[in-house]
């Protein structure tokens, strides 16, 4: 009985130390642009917004050339 | 220190940097770790990237860094003068900025060391005073 417990609690730590890490490898590896202007300010354009359709397929364009060889 | 001796520094203190470029805002290269059309295309997509994010907002833009799951690419922009780097993905952004940010300071000391040496003749050195040992 003690053995089944041990074995469920062990299962049960092992699903949320995955979904973590994959929650945490899904949002590093999200897709964004960071602009820093002259005055010290930053903003960012995630994914999905207008601002960065327009400048990720640059990006990838810019990494696509230096990758060529 | 010339362009192509602050891009091996670069890549030698970062070994994030897959590929760098400098460049001015005209697009003529300064020098690259990327040989041939591979350094233009770079440099041609970074000062894009630096042009439509300037249309998107107000301000000089200093700095921009994308990132796709492949990679970043880092754009740094000091008056007319640019460098442009790649990296794999989740890259040390601060470090990276750090590193290109030297990297574009120390070849721009160039042009003004050879301005300054072009123009100024070294001083010849003025010959010891002998010191007379009869005295």
């Amino acid at each position: 009985m003690r053995r089944k417990a041990l074995g469920l609690f062990g299962f049960a730590s092992g699903l949320f130390a995955g979904s973590v890490l994959y929650r945490r490898t899904v949002a590093r590896r999200r897709q964004r642009v960071d602009v820093y202007f002259g005055d010290g300010s930053m903003i960012t354009y995630d994914d999905g917004t207008p601002e960065a359709d327009a400048l990720l397929p640059i990006a990838r364009d810019a990494l696509a050339a230096a990758r060529r060889r | 220190m010339d362009a192509a001796q602050a891009l091996a520094d670069l890549t030698e203190i970062s070994s994030q940097v897959e590929a760098a470029v400098l460049f001015d805002e005209a697009g003529e290269i300064a020098g690259s770790t990327l040989a041939g059309e591979g350094a233009a295309a770079l440099a041609r997509a970074a000062e894009k990237l630096l042009e439509r994010a300037s249309a998107l907002g107000a301000g000089d833009i200093a700095q921009v860094e994308a990132s796709t799951p492949d990679g970043s690419v880092f754009v740094v922009s000091e008056g007319r003068r640019r460098i442009a780097a790649t990296t794999g993905p989740d890259p040390t952004t601060g470090l990276v900025f750090y590193d290109l940010k030297s990297a574009l300071r120390d070849s721009a000391t160039v042009s003004d060391t050879e301005t300054v040496s072009d123009t100024v003749k070294p001083r010849r050195k003025r010959a010891p005073k002998k010191v007379d040992d009869a005295a």
